[in-house]
Parts: structure tokens; C-alpha cells; sequence
């Protein structure tokens, strides 16, 4: 590009000073500023080459659509039969569910004698206003032990499946941190006031679980969104030197392995009749409805971790 | 209340417990825990049979501190403790059997993983077993689904992991529809305990009221766990899942897997919908169909193979054929001969799984038939357990597969209408089965000429799998059972009979 105005004069225009600003390497309120636009990342050509010829081989292979007339001939009725299938499954459905007792009858069929003790003796029987919390963490504790360790082993199906082997075992994948957008000074100052309102907020609602609605799972839920903030603003740098794979670990050990034992025990008396000697306290104190709440807090822990090694996985972190 | 009476919430609780535990162990600690705990599941279940046999009844067992429609509910009756009991065998062994490949297949780092996910299958397998709530076995079938794709992509390349991706799909379509069908039956009944359930539904059936929903539900429910049990139309993500994973992933998945949902309809017919209900719905006749159907395709699909771990893998499509077609006779002779075969596939189609790496092992790790030429004289002992299984799947006196098929074509003799389809199709599937498991064997006995010979040698330096103790120990012990169930059969059928009897 060629300048009518030589460098020198050029740096004393208004243009100049507009377009540095624009570019970010100059504020004029700030002065300097750190914030560089971001390199363009190189791709070496063979890289291009090599994933072009990969993605023809598999089209090649698998989708052969112009020579295999019969593969051509088989996504066609695919498509008509697989339409025809859900529309007439959606049909049947909705049918059905227009069989079903209406909402909100008094003499429907599920307002029965079980929900009716629930309401009724929940309070004076686990201690727990919160009648959710009571019937999902003491009168059907063994289904939510089931569904923690949904949750663990969801975690382990995908550290299966995504965990990168240590460094300098083994060959070298492509890093795609390079992609990842660096030090944005909004995103950063507006995380810096969130993350800890957001985890408080969190820990709040697991200790409240059994007195307001709330409870492990959703608390858990909040704070695992906070620490997933906490990463996507200030980095893995940052993030790993609290939580690393070892964090997740012990946590996850310790919640499950106490859920486990005490429900063990809390079942194991149950069944055979025995007093359990853990008391239900009174009923609206924070220490109340006695296994409830260090359950709800081993839940919780639970499904944060879950949620954000997840997302450590997926952004394919090395953890 | 006797101690015995405990065992079932122990063995669960225990297997759940080792599963959490092995995640902070070392991959060889975890192998031990993990054998421990199914060896000791194994012998809690044998006792509890015992028990439950000289009792005669079964019991109901209270999960905390409040009784069955409030909380949680196990149940446990002869059918129940011999299903565990003999889970607990296959899943022993099957791990024995495939140990050495999985070390070699598998990274190190993620072996502690691996006996997590087993861990957990147990504990599912184990809960799918004993409960006596709807709601608590899907919360354990969710467990079930997430560990066999474990299981299935921790071997990883292309192939296990397009499995594993086809196999989440069609297995969550499968739980999708079982918990639609769980959310009506509640919305019908206002119960998820499964006695509950069948009182309501009882009621429900004789006044005729929400027929429609009814029949929607049942539909729902066998559908779903058809699809996840592989039954003949929904097999398509089969032979990939089995014939590409590690080998105890293949034979857990193929024995035990699918034949825990099998189980669960079972309990489902038998305790949730109650079987007069269930006979008159059309949908028994439906299920009948396709495992007619299963009968063959799946067969003819495993002639068409040219690989033989997708071939046994085929083979499972037919078997889970016979399965649903006795489910589909809606006699009780048809559910024995079905919980039979249940047994006995699960004891020969690991064997066979486990046979056959030890074959392509020695034919320089290839699976396609020609190179397994003359295979069986280089490792005897897979050679000879691959034909015992065989044997055993074509339906050969002495073998489980014959007492199946024997028992089968009773049930078929009892019930008049679906006599004649049942028993020619029992014909031409057995005659389908021996043309692809004769072909292997014979192929695996045909000696080679002496030039190929030498480069086979050097091919076991490679591939060196023979002589493994376990592993070796392994196929006998699943010969032995399978010889057992051929042979004295009489004792299983007639626990078979009295389980069956407590269970309605």
C-alpha cells in the first residue's frame, strides 16, 4: 500500500491515531495497553494437506453417494421411513398421554396414600422442611445413591474416552488452547465479582437444602457453573492450581465413600430393626434432620466436580 | 429376622463401595479389589440360595428405615439369588479369561478405570436383579447403559469408539422408552413398588378402565428392553460393540449385559403387569415374532462373517432370539426354557469369546477365517473349548445348548397355537447354527502344510497368548459349567421351576 503522506507526518493524523486505537495496541484514555489482537495461528500446509486427503478418504469410503446407486436409494427411503416412524410415534404418544388422567384430579390415580404420608409425616419423620430433600435423601436414599454414582461413573466414562496421556508419552496432538481466547479484561473483572457470589450462593443453597428448596444436586449444579467461569476467564494456569485431577479425586473418594458408609449403616439398622441413634435435632436449625444434611453436602460436592471435570474434558484440558 | 437375609444389600452395597474405592487405587489394586468383591458377591448369593431353598419363600427387605411404598425395597426368591450367583461366576470368570489381552490392549494408566466400570456393573447387574421397585432399577439400568459404553470404547480405535457412540444411541432410545413407560404406569397406578403396581394394574385390567395407556405402557416397556437387549430388528449395534472391544468387555457385554434386561422384563412381566395381563395384550405375540425372526436372520448374518469375533457376535442376535420367543409362548414352560437359556448362553457365549482370541492370537492376530487355518493345533486348549462351545450353541447332547433347545421345543409341544411356527424355526436356526460353527471348527482343525507352518511360528512369537494360566484355567472352568448344565440338568430346571413359582 502506498502513502500519499510520508511515516512522520502520517503518525501526527487523526487517522493514524483512530486506526492504532482500533487495533487495540494503543487506548487513548489508558495509554498503552497490553491487550494484543490475537496472531493469526499458522496452520502448516501439510497439516491442510494431510486432513484434506483424510476427509476425502472417508468420503470415499464410507459415503460413496455418486458411484453406490443402491447407498443413494437407501438414504432416500432412510429419510422418508424414519420421518414416518417419529411423526407416527410423536401421534401415538400424544394420544396416549390425552388417555392419561387428567392434571390436577383430586381422585387421580398417584394421589394415593404414598404422597399423603410424605406431606403429611415428612416433617416429623426426617426432620427435613424441605419435603423433596426428605424424600429424595432418606425415604428413597438408595435411588439417589444410585444416581451419584451415575454421576461418578458418567465422570469416568469420560476420562476414559478424553484423558490425554502424560506429557512426553506417546505422540503429540494437536493443542487446541492456541484457539482459546486469552486475558479478556471484561470477561476477567466480571468474573472476579461473580465467581465468589456464585459459589456462596451455591454452598448456600446445598446447607439449605432440607429447609428451602434447593438441595445437593441444584447447589452442586451452581457451583460447579462457578468454578467453569473461574477457568473460562482466568485460564488453566490459574484454574489447576486448586482443582487438578488429584482434587477431584480425594473429593469425589471422600463424598462417595461417606454417602456409602453412612447409608450402609442408616439401611443396615433400618432393615433389621434397630434404633440408628442419629438425632433429627429441631426441626428449621441448620443442624437438623440428622444424616440429611451431610448427605446433601456429599451430593453436591459430587455433582460440581462431575460438572466441572467435564468441562475440563471436553475443553480438552490435561487435568 | 435372619442375618442370611442381609446378603443381597450387602453384595450390592459392597460392589458399589469397591467401585468408588478403586478410584483412588493403582490399576493392580483395583484388579484385586474387584475379583474380591465378585468372588465374595459369588459366595454371599450361594449362601443365600441355600437358604432361600430350604426356606421355600421369598422375602421382601426393607432399604432404611421406612416400609415399601415410601422407601426402598429389595426382594429376593430363588430365581433371584441363583441369577446372581451365576452372574457372579461368568462375570469371574470372563475377567480371567481376557485378563492378559486387556493389559496389552488397554493403557496402563486407565486399567484402575476399567475395574470401576466393572465394579459398577456388577452393583447394576446385581440391583436389576433384586429389586422390587421400578424406579430403583432404572436408576441401576442408567448405571448398567454408561458402564458398557465404558467398556465397550476403553479399548480405543476407530472402531469401539463408533460402536460404543451407536451403541449409546440405541441404548438410550431403549431407557427412554422404558422410562416413558415407567412415568405412565405411575400416572395409572400412583405406585412405583412392583407389588403395588401389579394390584393396580390387576384392578385396572378386570374394570377395563384406561385400556389404551395400558397397553401403550407395556408396549413401551418391552420395546424398550428389547432394543437394549439387542432383539432382532434393533441388533444393528451389535456385532461391532462385541466384536471390537477388549475380549471381557465382549463376553461380559454379550453374557451378562444384555441378559440383565432380559431379566428385568421378566420381572416385569411376571411382577409388574402380571403374565394373564400381559397374555392378553398382543404385545407377547409381537415379541414372539421378532424372536422368530431373530432366530434366523441372526444366523444367516453370522454365515455371511468373514470374521470370526463378529461372527460369535451375530451368533448372540439368534440367541437372543430364542430368548424372547420363549418369553413370547406366555406358558410357563416358554419363561423356564427362556431363564434356561438365559444360563446357558451366557456360559457358552463368553467361552466361545474367549476361545476365539485365543485362536486369532495364534494366527498372527488376524480374525478373518482363512488365517485361522489349522489354529486350533497351536493352542490346544482354545481349540478344544471353542469346540465345546460350538457344540454346546448347535444344541449337541452332553452340552447346556441341547437341554435349552429341549426345553424350548417342550414349551413349544404345550402351547397349541404357536406350536408349529416355534418348532420349524427352532429346526432350520439349529441347522443355520451348525453350518457357521461347524464351518469354524473344522476350519480351525485343518492342518496346514508345512511351509505356512514355519511362518506361524514366528507368528507366535508375536501373538504368544497360549499357556496363560488364567487363562487357561479360565476355559476349562466355562467348559466344566457348560458340561454341568448339559449334564445334570435336572437340579437347574427344577430351581428354575420353584423360582419362578415364588416370583409371581
Amino acid at each position: 500500500m502506498s502513502r500519499l503522506k510520508p511515516q512522520k507526518e502520517y503518525e501526527k493524523t487523526f487517522a493514524f491515531h483512530f486506526f492504532r486505537w482500533l487495533s487495540g495496541s494503543k487506548d487513548p484514555y489508558l495509554g498503552e495497553v497490553e491487550m494484543q489482537p490475537q496472531k493469526e495461528i499458522e496452520t502448516p500446509e501439510s497439516t491442510i494437506l494431510e486432513r484434506m486427503s483424510e476427509r476425502q478418504m472417508i468420503h470415499d469410503k464410507v459415503y460413496d453417494v455418486e458411484k453406490n446407486r443402491k447407498l443413494v436409494l437407501f438414504h432416500k427411503i432412510y429419510v422418508i421411513a424414519a420421518i414416518f416412524f417419529s411423526i407416527v410415534l410423536a401421534g401415538l404418544l400424544l394420544y396416549t398421554v390425552s388417555c392419561l388422567p387428567g392434571t390436577g384430579n383430586a381422585s387421580n390415580p398417584a394421589n394415593n396414600e404414598v404422597p399423603k404420608r410424605y406431606i403429611e409425616k415428612g416433617l416429623e419423620e426426617t426432620g427435613a422442611v424441605n419435603v423433596v430433600t426428605g424424600m429424595i435423601l432418606d425415604y428413597r436414599a438408595f435411588d439417589t445413591f444410585g444416581e451419584s454414582n451415575v454421576l461418578f461413573i458418567a465422570t469416568v466414562t469420560v476420562l476414559i474416552l478424553l484423558h490425554r496421556k502424560k506429557k512426553g508419552s506417546g505422540e503429540k496432538e494437536e493443542d487446541d488452547r492456541v484457539f482459546e481466547p486469552k486475558n479478556d479484561v471484561i470477561l476477567q473483572a466480571s468474573a472476579a465479582i461473580l465467581v465468589p457470589v456464585i459459589i456462596i450462593y451455591g454452598i448456600y443453597v446445598i446447607l439449605n437444602g432440607h429447609l428451602s428448596p434447593g438441595g445437593g444436586f441444584s447447589g452442586g449444579a451452581i457451583i460447579g457453573a462457578g468454578l467453569i467461569l473461574y477457568l473460562t476467564a482466568f485460564g488453566f494456569e490459574k484454574a489447576e492450581k486448586m482443582f487438578t485431577e488429584k482434587t477431584y479425586k480425594a473429593v469425589c473418594f471422600v463424598a462417595l465413600t461417606f454417602y456409602c458408609l453412612a447409608k450402609s449403616y442408616s439401611f443396615f439398622t433400618g432393615a433389621n430393626h434397630l434404633d440408628s441413634h442419629i438425632p433429627l435435632g429441631e426441626a428449621g436449625h441448620i443442624l437438623s434432620s440428622g444424616l440429611i444434611l451431610p448427605l446433601n453436602i456429599c451430593v453436591g460436592m459430587v455433582v460440581a466436580c462431575t460438572m466441572y471435570t467435564f468441562y475440563v474434558m471436553f475443553r480438552k484440558g490435561d487435568f | 429376622m435372619d442375618f442370611v437375609q442381609n446378603f443381597p444389600f450387602f453384595s450390592i452395597i459392597l460392589s458399589m463401595l469397591s467401585g468408588i474405592i478403586s478410584s483412588v487405587l493403582p490399576g493392580k489394586a483395583a484388579k484385586w479389589v474387584n475379583t474380591a468383591v465378585i468372588f465374595i458377591s459369588g459366595v454371599l448369593s450361594w449362601v443365600l440360595l441355600l437358604y432361600l431353598m430350604r426356606k421355600g419363600e421369598s422375602y421382601t427387605y426393607m432399604m432404611g428405615h421406612f416400609p415399601a411404598p415410601w422407601g426402598n425395597e429389595i426382594r429376593a426368591g430363588v430365581l433371584e439369588a441363583g441369577t446372581a450367583l451365576f452372574f457372579c461366576i461368568i462375570m469371574l470368570l470372563s475377567l480371567f479369561g481376557g485378563r492378559k489381552k486387556l493389559e496389552e490392549e488397554v493403557d496402563s494408566e486407565k486399567h484402575n478405570l476399567y475395574y470401576i466400570l466393572m465394579d459398577l456393573m456388577l452393583s447394576s447387574l446385581l440391583a436389576l436383579v433384586y429389586t422390587n421397585d421400578l424406579f430403583t432399577a432404572y436408576v441401576f439400568v442408567e448405571i448398567n447403559t454408561i458402564a458398557a459404553c465404558g467398556l465397550i470404547m476403553i479399548r480405543q480405535n476407530g472402531r469401539t469408539i463408533e460402536a460404543a457412540v451407536r451403541y449409546m444411541i440405541m441404548s438410550l432410545l431403549g431407557s427412554g422408552l422404558l422410562l416413558m413407560g415407567i412415568c405412565m404406569l405411575y400416572d395409572l397406578t400412583g405406585h412405583l413398588l412392583m407389588s403395588n403396581i401389579h394390584e393396580q394394574v390387576k384392578a385396572l385390567a378386570s374394570s377395563g378402565q384406561y385400556r389404551t395407556p395400558l397397553l401403550v405402557t407395556i408396549a413401551l416397556m418391552s420395546v424398550g428392553l428389547a432394543i437394549k437387549s439387542a432383539l432382532f430388528p434393533f441388533h444393528a449395534w451389535l456385532p461391532d460393540a462385541y466384536g471390537y472391544s477388549t475380549v471381557s468387555s465382549a463376553a461380559v457385554l454379550s453374557s451378562l449385559v444384555s441378559k440383565g434386561y432380559i431379566f428385568l422384563l421378566m420381572k416385569i412381566v411376571y411382577r409388574v403387569i402380571g403374565v394373564t395381563v400381559f397374555d392378553d395384550s398382543r404385545i407377547i405375540d409381537v415379541l414372539f415374532v421378532f424372536g422368530l425372526m431373530g432366530m434366523i436372520f441372526g444366523s444367516l448374518s453370522a454365515i455371511r462373517e468373514n470374521d470370526i469375533r463378529r461372527m460369535i457376535a451375530y451368533s448372540s442376535v439368534a440367541q437372543i432370539g430364542y430368548i424372547y420367543m420363549g418369553i413370547g409362548m406366555g406358558t410357563e414352560a416358554g419363561m423356564a426354557a427362556s431363564v434356561f437359556h438365559i444360563l446357558s448362553h451366557a456360559a457358552t457365549k463368553s467361552l466361545l469369546f474367549v476361545a476365539a482370541i485365543g485362536l486369532t492370537d495364534v494366527s498372527k492376530g488376524s480374525r478373518k477365517f482363512i488365517d485361522l487355518t489349522g489354529a486350533a493345533y497351536r493352542n490346544k486348549w482354545a481349540g478344544v473349548a471353542f469346540t465345546v462351545g460350538s457344540l454346546s450353541m448347535v444344541g449337541v447332547p452332553l452340552f447346556s445348548g441341547f437341554i435349552s433347545k429341549l426345553l424350548f421345543a417342550q414349551a413349544a409341544v404345550q402351547n397349541s397355537g404357536k406350536m408349529l411356527p416355534a418348532l420349524i424355526v427352532l429346526g432350520i436356526s439349529t441347522i443355520l447354527n451348525a453350518i457357521y460353527f461347524m464351518k469354524t471348527v473344522i476350519r480351525i482343525y485343518t492342518p496346514v502344510d508345512s511351509i505356512n507352518n514355519t511362518a506361524d511360528t514366528a507368528g507366535d512369537m508375536v501373538y504368544a497368548y497360549k499357556n496363560r494360566r488364567s487363562y487357561t484355567t479360565a476355559l476349562i472352568c466355562f467348559t466344566i459349567l457348560n458340561v454341568i448344565l448339559g449334564v445334570s440338568s435336572q437340579p437347574v430346571v427344577d430351581l428354575i421351576g420353584q423360582g419362578l413359582a415364588m416370583f409371581s
